[in-house]
């Protein structure tokens, strides 16, 4: 063993090193580079909405009824005159919105379930794990669909529809993290100073329980995307005239014989947006891979 | 007694993300019929992969780029993969591996592993090369009635490594080669498989490449002693020579063994601080880490000379006043 | 012996979790606030007809006992009575099941035959020009909406090219074939009606293909890093060296464990193919328990809510059950 200076500065240029390899390993990985793309204009186009957007998404202008794409409009316009770029812009903010609030209250209930099951163990972990069973007996998309029916169709209860389906794989993936930790001999020490389970829990178990699930969340964006437009296709999420994506396919049904532009758009945003966040995830999960590391 | 096996300049490279990995460097290495080679070295010095090179098992990212096996008087780098695999591999060459266990397919029967390689190489039916299987496991000490319908989960290190040597020998090959065939196995165990391997070998008369870290157990074991050190082979000797008359600085090392072994085993752990197989040191490969290092060993790699009959060592320290070759 | 003590206590724990999962679908569809006889109703009903109806419903109960009447009658297999339909419940799933178990079957036939080689392939052949193409095929496949490639597909092969019909089960003047079974393909097959047989298949394939893209995308990207997980195995290595060649070192080496997983991922796509069928069934106008579920959401027919999402979870755990049976014996391992 050295000593403890040259100790720290091994592990200071290892950390270094680890990061040279992992942008090495994504910019080898070109499937990432295209993901990491098509994500960033996704939510640049959120950001950016009322910069990029022509037209306002839900005005109605019955003089510019179901025009072809053109280079006033396009992606055309819909039925109630309606500019489908802007719309499909403009939905990019509800999608990012919709990402964000299911990942936030989907992780922070898995986590909860799964450090409180994986902590304690014994009853308490047994009771969470069937409850967990449970939510994972449905098909996803069913139970929220049920869930976000009865709550009241609409884009927050979806929202919260889909939170509500997604936390069992966090709460599974934490519950694994922090029984390994648990066992680990610092949290042996700590708990024999004296600290109590909560400051545990929340001080020393969640905050190693965060990466794998931070990489966890990340991987399951695209498929909550799917989720909350098949919802909205369904009319059983995002209501109209809400700019929601999978909503404005559905509008398009009605006339896919000779405006066919209307569903396409939208569902070639959605396509390639989770195209984008399920490259990137695989090349997240490519780059986490220790044996794809070595 | 006649040559089985000549690997010259052997030389591997793998390709990684931080660049090629000079991983055998022109090496040498020689074999006779019914002879025990113990090939010697740290973790990463290259003599699992010489084995795997004989076997021709080297696969992407690796690549063989150089030099010439002749087993049996036959450049076996010359043959296709087909041929290779109609005649040499499970033929007249097998191999034990150090992870028995994991060696062994998991969902298979250890009756059938041991079935399919003795059909395989007497080009019979599975079905027939099976009446053969109770022989093989009575061969290495197993209950043949017990042993022949287990899993490989269902056995333990020692009885998975008597099962992978029963498939080894079953073809009564011409060559063997095992890759740390005791090291994952308990001590008690180690001693044991060894006996039984030396035991088998004698009346099997087959030739033995033993690849271990272990000097002790490969001078015990074998005829000859080949020493690597990071993709180079640094000496060779009969096996009582190398521990009386050490020559390369090294070799003298891993004798009097605590503290280069010591030291060397902390510093696999550390990147950087091995000799990097990317930009390995020049000259000696050796030089930043032994004690007699001069000038020339930093620029100049020494080569393997004969210092004495059978005796070869690559050191500048024994190059002055003998003849290069 | 092993292997049934498992599937016991397998059963056993699926029988709790069912429990679990009927409370769900009660607190989902009863105790929260949405008014499903207003909905019925209109929000202008005089108060008498809004009270005998929440009457004839059990609405007027106290919210514990509403929850006895619905648990004793799933036990008895007595969903109620679908408000819209006016009929019981489990013979509306009865009528309807059959559609979505078809359109699945036929769905998870094209996923595991097209998933499985594509993913041995994708494997065997890494980083080459087939490895690519079948990398993007999955990945689009698991990344376009599924209601969307049904639209698009409706559109090309429907209005466009009229090659194939656009809803249904079969044509308006088909006669149906004697109901044996309810899957309409094996039921023609059955009474020898080839026409039948024909017409019923033109009819699934749009959908059943729609379906099953998106379950071929994953079954083959987990077959495919799972042969891959698996060719870096020990034993990979013992194999070549045995030197039986490389046909048998995948085919019969790697592929058995390669499997495996790949057989999880087949149960866990068939709860995805029930999902999809939700879309499918409705961009298809196909009469199945997907349609069913969405229009009795949308009219907020709780009985009929509850009945046919407690259906398809009681559907999905015994399709997972049975994986894992299959799971147990396909990895000796999983048994001790």
């Amino acid at each position: 063993m050295h000593n403890e200076g040259s100790n720290v500065i091994s592990r200071r240029q290892l950390l270094v090193e680890d990061w040279k390899h992992t942008l090495y390993l994504w910019r080898q990985n070109k499937l990432a580079m295209v993901g990491t793309v098509l994500v960033a204009f996704f939510i640049l186009i959120a950001i950016f909405a009322p910069l990029i957007a022509p037209y306002d998404p839900i005005e109605v202008d019955l003089s510019q009824t179901l025009l072809p794409p053109s280079s006033e409009h396009i992606f055309g316009t819909d039925q109630f005159g309606r500019d489908i770029f802007s719309r499909v812009v403009y939905g990019a903010r509800i999608e990012v919105g919709i990402i964000l609030l299911v990942t936030v209250i989907s992780g922070t209930i898995g986590l909860a379930v799964g450090i409180t099951a994986g902590y304690f163990g014994g009853v308490i972990d047994d009771v969470l794990m069937r409850i967990t069973d449970v939510f994972l007996s449905f098909p996803n998309l069913i139970l929220a669909m049920a869930l976000s029916a009865m709550l009241g169709r609409g884009v927050f209860n979806a929202i919260i529809a889909i939170s509500l389906v997604g936390w069992t794989i966090i709460a599974r993936l934490a519950r694994a993290e922090s029984m390994k930790i648990k066992s680990l001999p610092y949290i042996e020490a700590i708990r024999a100073l004296g600290a109590s389970n909560i400051r545990i829990l929340l001080l020393h178990i969640l905050p190693m329980c965060m990466s794998p699930v931070l990489v966890q969340l990340s991987l399951r964006m695209g498929s909550i995307i799917l989720t909350a437009a098949g919802l909205g296709f369904l009319g059983l999420g995002a209501q109209p005239p809400t700019p929601e994506w999978g909503a404005i396919v559905s509008d398009g049904r009605s006339y896919l014989v000779e405006q066919w532009w209307i569903s396409t758009f939208p569902g070639l945003f959605i396509a390639l947006v989770v195209l984008g966040f399920n490259l990137l995830g695989d090349g997240i999960r490519d780059m986490m891979d220790p044996r794809i590391r070595r | 007694m006649s040559r089985l096996l000549d690997v010259e300049n052997l030389r591997v490279i793998f390709h990684t993300y931080r660049g090629t990995i000079k991983a055998l460097n022109g090496i040498r290495l020689w074999l006779n019929e019914e002879e025990r080679l113990g090939i010697v070295g740290e973790t990463g010095c290259g003599k699992s992969v010489s084995a795997l090179s004989v076997m021709r098992l080297i696969e992407a990212p690796g690549e063989i780029i150089d030099g010439q096996i002749l087993f049996e008087g036959n450049d076996i780098l010359k043959l296709s993969e087909e041929d290779m695999d109609r005649h040499i591999r499970g033929k007249r060459m097998s191999m034990i591996f150090q992870e028995p266990i994991s060696a062994l397919n998991p969902v298979f029967k250890v009756g059938f592993q041991i079935a399919e390689t003795i059909a395989h190489c007497n080009d019979i039916s599975i079905g027939d090369a099976y009446k053969l299987v109770p022989e093989s496991l009575e061969m290495v000490g197993l209950d043949w009635k017990r042993s022949i319908d287990l899993y490989p989960h269902e056995l333990s290190g020692g009885m998975a490594q008597r099962v992978m040597i029963a498939m080894a020998l079953a073809i009564k090959p011409k060559l063997l080669i095992a890759d740390e065939p005791t090291s994952a196995l308990d001590v008690t165990i180690q001693a044991q498989i060894l006996q039984l391997l030396d035991e088998l070998v004698k009346i099997g008369k087959n030739a033995v490449i033993l690849i271990t870290h272990d000097l002790g157990v490969a001078s015990e074991f074998c005829d000859r002693i080949t020493v690597m050190y990071a993709g180079n082979v640094i000496e060779i000797s009969n096996s009582e020579e190398i521990f009386d008359e050490p020559l390369h600085p090294y070799t003298k090392g891993l004798i009097s063994s605590i503290p280069i072994i010591g030291a060397s085993r902390e510093l696999t752990g550390i990147p950087g601080s091995v000799p990097d197989l990317v930009s390995p040191p020049s000259g000696c490969r050796f030089h930043p880490r032994c004690d007699f290092c001069f000038d020339r060993c930093r620029t100049e790699p020494p080569t393997l000379s004969e210092i004495s009959p059978g005796h070869f060592v690559a050191c500048h320290l024994y190059s002055d006043g003998v003849k290069e070759g | 012996m092993k292997l049934e003590t498992f599937i016991i206590k397998r059963l056993f724990l699926m029988l709790i979790v069912l429990f679990g999962v009927s409370v769900v679908v009660f607190v989902v569809a009863r105790a929260i606030p949405a008014d499903p006889v207003g909905a019925i109703l209109g929000g202008n009903a005089p108060i008498e007809l809004v009270d005998e109806m929440r009457r004839r419903l059990g609405l007027d109960k106290p919210l514990f006992d509403q929850f006895l009447d619905f648990m004793s009658g799933v036990v008895r297999g007595d969903l109620g009575v679908s408000i819209k339909s006016n009929r019981p419940v489990i013979k509306d799933i009865a009528e309807f099941f059959p559609a979505t178990l078809e359109l699945a079957i036929v769905a998870a036939l094209i996923s595991i035959i097209l998933g499985v080689p594509l993913g041995i392939f994708s494997a065997v052949h890494r980083n080459k020009l087939v490895d690519h193409f079948c990398r993007v095929f999955s990945i689009l496949g698991v990344s376009m909406p599924v209601f969307w490639t049904g639209l698009l597909l409706l559109i090309l092969f429907y209005y466009r090219l009229g090659w194939l019909p656009g809803s249904g089960r079969v044509g308006i003047f088909t006669v149906m074939p004697p109901k044996v079974t309810g899957l309409l393909l094996l039921d023609s097959l059955l009474a020898g009606d080839f026409g039948a047989f024909k017409d019923a298949l033109s009819h699934i394939i749009l959908p059943a293909v729609v379906l099953g893209y998106s379950a071929t995308a994953s079954i083959a990207r987990i077959m495919r890093s799972s042969m891959l997980d698996v060719l870096r195995q020990d034993f990979i290595r013992t194999a070549k060296a045995k030197g039986i060649g490389r046909r048998l070192v995948i085919y019969r080496h790697a592929l058995r464990n390669a499997l495996i997983p790949v057989v999880t991922v087949i149960g866990l796509t068939f709860g995805s193919l029930l999902e999809g069928a939700v879309l499918t069934e409705t961009i298809f106008g196909w009469p199945g328990l997907g349609r069913y579920i969405v229009n009795s959401l949308l009219l907020l027919d709780y009985p009929a809510i509850m009945g046919g999402t407690l259906f398809v979870a009681v559907v999905y755990s015994l399709v997972n059950l049975v994986v894992d049976i299959i799971y147990a014996a396909l990895d000796p391992r999983m048994r001790v």
